[in-house]
């Protein structure tokens, strides 16, 4: 077995991106790495530091302990045109960012390449304090994403697709998270069913199950209420406020709804033409720059750019 | 640690399985083709046997390199076929954008491929014995490296075939159904390839089949296949299971570098 494992890890070019991490010599993490790294966050003192130590480096790699997500000066370009320019921000512990921006703004690039399936053209990603092009399936194990440009496989059961996607993500105690989520999302009598014939409402929360499966550090969400009814668009959003609230994990959420926005975001970044135009909370956000609704400010940046203010 | 990292391998395996269970059709190509083919010519070769004089036994040498050929095909279209599943339902967002590594990954396609067909061996060896007599104690324990062989580069085609799909989009599967009927004619399956045209004996050196089955004919004329031409086959054989990983490897390198992952339906070619 270890032989095969091995030889697999041969072919894949470089033990970096592998999760055996006794294989793993280029990326064994350093404590002056690590200190390196949570020095240049001012929310993490000598104190925090000490006590996060051994957990930063269960995984192999070295972790910053305050940001769930770390994005510096991301760019991406396909061709001439600039999908994303020079992109920072964070998303931290507890906390749920709103990332908004008219169609064509740059979201959905952005999310792609926080899930690895995209490379940036340049700057960097951290998940968990891991750096995604180095530690890719050690950091994507400390993520997942619901969106509606991807459905689960129609052609399997609801319990099926958790349980592939739980092996996947290497869940333990899988059976019972899938009863636990199964309960938690309202799925009892789809549980047999194959997700095709479900109604997109009901395919949201499949996925939202999915999303949850690995109780993820990081948890994308893109669109994630956009075919649900407002009564179960409600009990979607205090379950995902719940799951900020409740654990070490961030969300970064994406929508056009601007109500909603208001509603469960503690920050909010508005993305046009590839960057980010403004960043702050979206219940002061609009009177700071004299607009009467968030929904106002949005339109206001969407049509006519605004000199790049980050509050 | 070993399970840790076998789990997403099992992952992609149970998810085939899923589908296997829940449509019966998946069944088919399993069992069906293989059986239409080891009838269609274990009916040709009793009528050759009857009507010409050459005391050449036409069973084990064309309903062996059927059957053998057919588990070279189904390895290949098993591979394949795994990887197309995720083309039709659209997962490679979902899929890649987890822990899942490619070499976890493309060993989840093997070990999928692998168990299917040997369901599909089972049957041709079940039905070509029962029906028409062939015997594969007459190969000895020359099957064991002749379905080696066959079984590694089916697998670097499947691996092959599924990055070219994964590289020109979900319009270019086509491609994958005729590759092992387009290379049969030089691998010399019916035939030695001594007959062939000197360019293609060139082209048919090169692939690890017609080891197989010119070493399947020296052993049905009595003779003794010599070891090098074995290890030839099988060196020949692995080294396209190690170019086929790496061109998958590059492959998805690319897709992730330009795009085409994350817009696959799309189908661009950037």
């Amino acid at each position: 077995m270890q032989i095969i494992i091995f030889v697999m890890a041969f072919i894949e070019g470089s033990f970096n991106s592998s999760q055996i991490s006794f294989y793993q010599p280029k990326i064994k993490p350093t404590v002056l790495q690590f200190v390196w790294s949570n020095l240049h966050d001012p929310l993490v003192g000598p104190g925090l530091m000490a006590v996060s130590f051994s957990r930063a480096f269960k995984n192999g790699c070295p972790c910053s302990m305050h940001h769930v997500l770390s994005i510096r000066d991301l760019r991406k370009a396909y061709g001439d045109k600039v999908a994303v320019d020079r992109v920072s921000f964070e998303v931290g512990r507890g906390e749920i960012v709103g990332l908004l921006g008219p169609n064509g703004a740059g979201k959905t690039t952005t999310i792609s390449m926080i899930l690895g399936v995209l490379q940036p053209d340049s700057g960097s990603i951290h998940l968990e304090g891991m750096d995604l092009a180095a530690c890719r399936a050690q950091a994507l194990a400390q993520t997942n994403f619901a969106a509606v440009y991807a459905p689960l496989p129609g052609n399997l059961t609801v319990r099926q697709n958790l349980r592939v996607f739980g092996m996947l993500y290497g869940v333990k105690g899988l059976s019972e998270r899938i009863n636990a989520l199964i309960r938690q999302f309202d799925l009892e009598k789809f549980r047999n069913v194959k997700c095709g014939v479900l109604s997109s409402g009901e395919q949201t929360r499949v996925a939202l199950a999915k999303a949850m499966l690995n109780e993820p550090r990081l948890l994308l969400l893109d669109e994630p209420t956009a075919s649900l009814d407002p009564v179960a668009a409600r009990e979607i959003r205090a379950r995902i406020r719940d799951f900020a609230m409740s654990g070490d994990g961030g969300v970064l959420w994406t929508t056009h709804n601007m109500v909603e926005v208001q509603d469960v975001c503690d920050r909010v970044l508005f993305l046009s033409h590839g960057r980010i135009m403004l960043e702050g909370d979206p219940k002061t956000l609009p009177d700071k720059h004299g607009q009467r609704t968030l929904e106002d400010l949005f339109v206001a940046v969407a049509r006519e750019p605004l000199t790049e203010e980050r509050l | 640690m070993t399970s840790i990292y076998f789990r997403p391998v099992f992952a992609v395996m149970l998810r085939y399985f899923y589908l296997l269970r829940g449509a019966p059709a998946r069944w088919i190509p399993i069992f069906a083709w293989v059986a239409i083919d080891i009838v269609l010519w274990g009916f040709i070769t009793k009528y050759l046997n009857s009507v010409t004089s050459s005391g050449l036994n036409f069973v084990p040498a064309f309903l062996g390199a059927v059957l053998l050929f057919d588990f070279f095909t189904r390895v290949m279209h098993g591979v394949a076929g795994v990887f197309l599943e995720d083309v039709w339902s659209r997962s490679f967002l979902n899929i890649f954008a987890s822990p899942l590594t490619i070499s976890q990954y493309l060993l989840g396609l093997v070990v999928t491929s692998t168990v299917t067909s040997l369901i599909s061996l089972v049957v041709m060896l079940v039905l070509a014995t029962a029906a028409f007599g062939l015997s594969f104690f007459t190969y000895g324990l020359m099957l064991v490296p002749f379905l080696l062989i066959l079984f590694m580069f089916g697998i670097s085609l499947g691996i092959c075939t599924s990055a070219v799909v994964l590289r020109l989009g979900p319009a270019a599967e086509w491609l994958v159904w005729p590759v092992p009927a387009i290379i049969s004619p030089f691998a010399g399956v019916f035939y030695p390839i001594s007959i062939l045209p000197h360019w293609m004996q060139c082209v048919g050196k090169l692939l690890p089949l017609s080891y197989v089955f010119e070493g399947l004919r020296t052993i049905i004329s009595g003779g003794t296949v010599p070891a090098a031409s074995l290890i030839m086959g099988g060196g020949l054989a692995a080294t396209c299971v190690v170019l086929a990983c790496w061109f998958f490897k590059r492959v998805f390198r690319h897709a992730v570098q330009t795009g085409i992952l994350a817009r696959y339906s799309a189908e661009t070619l950037s």
